[in-house]
């Protein structure tokens, strides 16, 4: 059949084009709302700086639903292990936020208590620097992630590709070495 | 209704006369046991509530232990967002003190800078000058409004009254800009160090801070439209959570939760600090000790905070925003161009800091969610041997237990937001 004898409008795509636009523009992020960053994070959702915008208002509770994990705050040893099973509860496609220094780095808390950034428990796909990003900062993260996702690999799974963030092989550590303070058994 | 008959009567201000009377009739204590071990008839069933929760202002983990739908105790669990804030102090100098503080409490920082400093200023034995103590008062009680406002949005969101979200955001931006237009940052302000704060203020902030005060006292006008006469919002809040007196003060509770019990406790007036005894303001309290008298007293604090702010713009005094005592303050950024020694000076500041004798001491101040204090030892180096900091909100989540026991587990939501916990303080 001829194109122009179809009695409609409609456009042609490829098929990845048009399942990266769909993910791209309905990326549901979940609540992980950690410390003060979660409060700024609020804030990007709230009234005036509107997240709705790009289609992403919808917060969900759970992990379920998510597709974005937008970790807001610094993460502590004890929450560590949490983190890693809201984020293996997500299903794939998933992305990471790393916002503010804390769960970049660990920032300005180089202590016992807190995980030296967050990429050493989850890949992470965007860092957005601040102490804590406003909400302008993690909008331009949200938006970086946003053309990640337009531009990226379509059937990528996160825990093997070699590019994608930081790739975790979490595994046992060689005999007689001291025990690390968080263990994460590896998911299946 | 009744409670809707009753409510003027339930919410009429009152000043301070008479309200420190303590009538002791019940017992002191509350109890706390050692949490059970899940055993025997199975007729009850312990839940976990966190620590990812949308409803749980953080990482807060409760235990609640359930006969059907009723709770039969509950236990908060803390320690997921434990910072090592106390041991990062030690290591840090007295001038890097306030960057470890002001993340302590995110939701109004500028309280905790304020009794850091005052405490360092302490063992120093330094005056402040006047108009850096008005400055600190006036953004004190403009992190107090930005704190109440957040509280006003989560505690409407939490209990089912989804726009609150908007409306209470909507003016906490309006904060959140001034406070940006003075200290450089929305939040973690870092702007008032040991000596005075870091900058004066910014040519037409008066212009600024009473646009704000006149936005803000239009916007808790709509809050009181929408939620305080609300059937929906009296059925969710009168009589639930419900505190005493002895039970606050037997459990260390300040701040709005002892003040909602009759008890007019308040810093700014019991032991005034800064300037406020040169201010006019009233202590804001109730009687019922219920969700909807803490929402009310948070809301009626806002326009106390108005009236102070706009006292400060009114009365803010000329002068120097800091100390000149070398020793601590460091030179101006002209001098480091010209002079050697101002370089040297300014240097030898940052990197190490300034010597505080030999001692201890504690302050307090009322922070939104009551007293916060700093007590520190100083053994008369840089940087001091042990500084803990009195968070508010970890004595109140204690009341946490008592108020939901007994109550319906829908019902722990509500207590949950009405504390107005703010986790990275309980936890540091």
């Amino acid at each position: 059949m001829a194109l122009d004898a179809v009695p409609h409008n409609f456009l042609t795509g490829r098929l990845e084009d048009v399942v990266r636009w769909a993910r791209r523009n309905s990326v549901f992020p979940a609540t992980f709302g950690l410390a003060c960053c979660a409060i700024e994070m609020m804030a990007t959702g709230a009234a005036h700086y509107d997240l709705a915008r790009y289609g992403m208002e919808v917060f969900r509770a759970s992990p379920r639903q998510a597709d974005l994990m937008i970790v807001a705050g610094r993460v502590s040893q004890k929450m560590a292990p949490v983190l890693r099973q809201v984020y293996d509860q997500m299903v794939e496609p998933k992305w990471v936020i790393s916002m503010g220094v804390c769960a970049s780095s660990g920032g300005m808390f180089n202590n016992y208590a807190i995980v030296q950034g967050v990429d050493q428990i989850v890949p992470v796909d965007v860092y957005v620097p601040g102490c804590p990003p406003g909400p302008e900062t993690l909008m331009h993260g949200i938006l970086t992630l946003h053309e990640q996702i337009r531009t990226g690999e379509l059937l990528k799974r996160r825990e093997v590709s070699p590019t994608g963030g930081a790739a975790i092989q979490v595994s046992e550590p060689p005999a007689g070495t001291p025990r690390m303070p968080v263990s994460i058994s590896q998911a299946t | 209704m009744n409670e809707v008959v009753n409510e003027t009567e339930r919410l009429s201000r009152q000043t301070d006369e008479g309200a420190q009377e303590l009538k002791a009739s019940h017992e002191l204590v509350v109890t706390g046991t050692v949490w059970p071990e899940l055993e025997g008839d199975g007729e009850t069933m312990i839940i976990n509530m966190g620590p990812q929760h949308p409803s749980t202002h953080g990482v807060l983990r409760v235990m609640m232990e359930l006969d059907g739908e009723t709770v039969v105790r509950a236990k908060p669990v803390i320690g997921y967002l434990h910072t090592g804030m106390e041991k990062t102090g030690e290591q840090l100098t007295y001038v890097q003190g306030c960057t470890n503080v002001t993340r302590m409490d995110y939701a109004s920082p500028i309280a905790n800078e304020i009794v850091f400093s005052m405490a360092v200023e302490q063992l120093l034995d330094v005056e402040v000058p006047e108009r850096s103590i008005w400055i600190r008062m006036m953004l004190a009680e403009l992190s107090r409004m930005a704190s109440h406002l957040l509280f006003q949005a989560s505690n409407g969101m939490d209990i089912g009254a989804v726009s609150m979200m908007l409306y209470g955001w909507r003016e906490r931006e309006e904060t959140l800009r001034v406070l940006e237009m003075i200290t450089g940052l929305r939040m973690n302000h870092n702007f008032v160090r040991p000596g005075g704060v870091a900058a004066d203020l910014p040519d037409g902030w008066q212009h600024a801070v009473l646009e704000l005060c006149d936005k803000v006292e239009v916007g808790i006008g709509d809050y009181d439209t929408l939620l305080t006469g609300n059937p929906i919002w009296i059925e969710r809040t009168v009589g639930v959570g419900v505190i005493t007196t002895e039970q606050a003060l037997a459990l260390g509770v300040s701040g709005p939760i002892l003040r909602s019990t009759g008890f007019a406790w308040d810093l700014r007036k019991a032991q005034p600090y800064l300037a406020y005894d040169k201010v006019d303001f009233d202590v804001i309290y109730t009687q019922n000790g219920d969700c909807f008298d803490r929402y009310r007293i948070r809301l009626t604090e806002i326009a106390e905070s108005i009236k102070i702010v706009r006292q400060c713009v009114e009365m803010m005094p000329p002068g120097d925003y800091r100390v000149q005592d070398k020793k601590i303050t460091p030179p101006p950024r002209e001098r480091i161009d010209q002079s050697m020694e101002a370089l040297i000076h300014h240097f030898k500041l940052f990197t190490e800091g300034f010597r505080v004798p030999a001692g201890e001491t504690y302050v307090s101040v009322e922070s939104p969610r009551g007293e916060v204090g700093c007590y520190i030892v100083s053994d008369g180096t840089g940087k001091p041997t042990r500084m803990h900091v009195r968070a508010p909100s970890f004595y109140n989540l204690q009341s946490m237990g008592p108020m939901m026991e007994d109550r319906l587990v829908a019902d722990a939501v509500a207590v949950i937001s009405s504390v107005d916990p703010i986790l990275g303080e309980v936890d540091r």
